[in-house]
């Protein structure tokens, strides 16, 4: 296990920002709770990967040399996203490869985690003194799952909240069809696999459905709320903020 | 590749309408991959085979000028035939000349994406030949003139009803007729067709530089009856096909077998080296081999793109992908379809589908987590939408993505910028244009919270 960092950044990720300051306020009372008195660098927007993704890596790349200069300072930045943080790991080195920023890409990317990833695997604390007495089913975002491989630690953290009823889903593995610009160039298979992912978590006993990104959050609640359906979508950070 | 009659947006559109299609897709890919899961996690040095697997990809890939001259030489050293064709015409006009100079007036054909991609069938009935697949699947694609939706699972897309259907027009098979009554018909009308035959057509799943070996795996038999009855093999394989060594197979055939249809073996493996040596009872009088760039060697100068040709065509990819399950094979417009096909298509086209095909994923990554070569088709996804973002039709949205990142680069402006939304958020919610009203057909618009977090944190 790393060393415990001293100075944490939160990358609070553009999507929290604009749509549910609430999970950075979260994200910042975990980290409180834990002991550790986070930092919101001033200046911090978005990763770039809405940009990348539309098939704009020069565009990325500007919002990528921002996001190295800001956070670089820091022993750890620590985001309430799976994604962003894939971002970051996966494709600064890309973008911003045959440049200098590669190697301190590369270096800020290595102590940048997403929050339950850094909870477990770098302080290794998997209680947060949490409660939250509902039952929950996680949705692990494919990013999570496959890029960061930190599934079980989103997981592992939300056995520990208190009065918490984990519920399983049938399909816990499968995409909601957000995707980013996926979602709007092909809206018709997009929905279809948020109604398949939907009809998932309604044949549970959930109250409510927690991801570790907003992106898939707003999506399924996006959902959620045109089927008129009464299911709560909260993000992890919110989850463990409460108490 | 025949080019495709709508975009992946119309078709898509059309086949997520369609619950027995997705139903019938579903029912296949579920089964193969769950079955792939129990094959792979019985196999305790199971990673250890898809690292040696890449690293002698990546090594044959580096070198293979060099494999392909020494195949070459094998293969004539052996007494076979060996023809180089540029692109799909060549290639197609290359097995036409060997058919008539064996005099073929009918063809067996078992299944191979390589003659479907450069559309072997077709040059073969403009020429008076008449091809017959006999693969079981094949056969029903072409006797209900349809194209492969699937790598390994071409009818994938039928209903038994359909196939029996069919059955009855072609075979004169009773309608009510089950599975077992229609196989039985295929395979009479089939045994004809090998026994007919003046030319055997294959692909190859592998090609072995080594020995000048030219490997099928199949489990219907239909492969090794048109390889050993008609008097001429003809062997047609796309350049990426070649291992090194004899060896190599031992590392290949379990990650090919177990990858795609979740057999611990197929049925029968064929390895084929030249045609029948004297004191031989069996094999073709006559073989020959097709080597098929058609765009190839451009792929695999392209530093972005090359690893595509370490694909295996096992389909393990396609039966994990939540955009193929939905959107079904005919969808991509190709002969290859799901997370590689999106990939494959404008690679060795050189653009055809660039547009549409690589924005055709969710980007989930599920493809790259069962590939046999781990394969990193997310990231050829988005290197392709860089490609498609340098495009003409792109170039509003290349705009509005300067005008993005310029914004989201200066911090007041981006502070100015989410005051401006707060005020305008109102009207687009009612009215929604572009993407948003591409997002509010089936799902509701997310709301902006009334004040940014950036702006209770300055407080």
């Amino acid at each position: 296990m790393p060393d415990r960092p001293h100075r944490v950044a939160v990358f609070v990720t553009c999507l929290v920002d604009q749509f549910a300051p609430s999970v950075a306020r979260g994200t910042l009372q975990v980290l409180e709770r834990v002991g550790l008195r986070a930092e919101v660098p001033g200046g911090q927007a978005c990763c770039g990967q809405p940009l990348l993704n539309d098939g704009f890596p020069d565009q990325a790349a500007r919002l990528a040399r921002r996001w190295v200069e800001t956070f670089e300072p820091f022993d750890a930045v620590v985001a309430p996203s799976g994604s962003c943080v894939a971002t970051v790991r996966e494709f600064y080195p890309r973008v911003l490869a045959g440049s200098p920023w590669e190697g301190r890409a590369r270096a800020v990317a290595q102590r940048t985690y997403e929050l339950s990833e850094f909870l477990v695997r770098v302080l290794g604390v998997e209680d947060v003194g949490a409660r939250f007495p509902h039952r929950v089913a996680l949705h692990a975002s494919c990013h999570q799952l496959r890029s960061l491989g930190a599934a079980d630690c989103a997981r592992a953290v939300l056995r520990r909240v208190a009065d918490l009823e984990l519920v399983d889903l049938a399909h816990p593995e499968a995409c909601c069809g957000f995707g980013g610009v996926f979602s709007v160039k092909f809206p018709e298979v997009s929905e279809a696999m948020l109604r398949d992912k939907l009809q998932d978590a309604r044949s549970t006993t959930a109250e409510v459905l927690v991801s570790t990104d907003l992106g898939c959050l707003l999506h399924l609640a996006g959902g959620l709320n045109r089927q008129g359906v009464r299911l709560r979508c909260l993000h992890l950070a919110e989850v463990l903020g409460g108490s | 590749m025949s080019p495709s009659a709508v975009g992946f947006r119309e078709a898509s559109a059309r086949a997520v309408l369609d619950p027995a299609l997705r139903e019938a897709i579903r029912r296949v890919t579920d089964n193969l991959a769950v079955r792939r899961v129990q094959v792979t996690a019985e196999l305790p040095h199971f990673d250890v085979l898809r690292d040696r697997a890449k690293r002698i990809k990546e090594h044959t890939l580096a070198n293979l000028d060099r494999y392909l001259e020494q195949l070459e030489a094998a293969v004539r050293a052996r007494g076979g035939h060996v023809h180089w064709a540029r692109d799909a015409e060549e290639a197609a006009a290359c097995v036409v000349r060997i058919c008539r100079e064996a005099g073929a007036r009918r063809v067996a054909k078992s299944k191979s994406m390589v003659t479907e991609e450069v559309e072997l069938n077709r040059a073969l009935r403009e020429a008076g030949i008449e091809p017959v697949e006999t693969d079981l699947g094949e056969f029903v694609v072409q006797i209900s003139g349809d194209r492969p939706s699937h790598l390994i699972a071409p009818i994938i897309h039928k209903r038994r009803e359909d196939v029996a259907e069919l059955f009855r027009r072609h075979l004169g098979t009773p309608a009510d007729a089950p599975v077992p009554v229609l196989t039985a018909a295929a395979r009479a009308h089939l045994r004809q067709a090998f026994l007919q035959a003046d030319v055997g057509i294959t692909g190859a799943n592998f090609l072995v530089a080594e020995t000048g070996t030219v490997v099928l795996v199949e489990n219907e038999g239909n492969a090794r009856m048109v390889t050993s009855l008609p008097r001429v093999h003809v062997a047609v394989a796309g350049i990426e096909k070649v291992l090194p060594r004899l060896a190599d197979l031992a590392v290949f055939l379990p990650l090919l077998v177990r990858s795609a249809t979740g057999q611990r073996l197929s049925a029968y493996v064929s390895l084929l080296t030249g045609p029948r040596g004297p004191g031989e009872r069996d094999g073709p009088d006559v073989f020959h081999l097709v080597l098929v760039d058609n765009g190839r060697s451009r792929v695999l100068a392209d530093p972005e793109l090359r690893e595509a040709l370490e694909c295996v065509r096992c389909s393990a990819c396609l039966n994990v992908c939540p955009v193929y399950e939905r959107a079904g094979g005919h969808a991509y417009g190709s002969v290859y379809s799901g997370p590689i096909g999106a990939v494959l298509t404008p690679a060795l086209t050189g653009g055809r589908g660039l547009v549409d095909l690589p924005f055709a994923s969710s980007l989930c990554g599920a493809c790259r987590d069962v590939c046999p070569l781990r394969i990193d088709i997310p990231r050829m996804l988005v290197a392709l939408r860089a490609r498609a973002g340098q495009t003409a039709e792109a170039r509003w949205e290349r705009r509005a993505a300067r005008v993005a990142a310029w914004l989201l680069c200066r911090p007041r402006l981006y502070r100015w910028a989410s005051v401006a939304a707060r005020v305008l958020e109102p009207v687009v919610r009612r009215v929604p244009v572009g993407a948003l009203r591409r997002w509010a057909r089936g799902r509701d618009l997310p709301r902006l919270s009334p004040t940014p977090f950036h702006r209770a944190a300055r407080r």
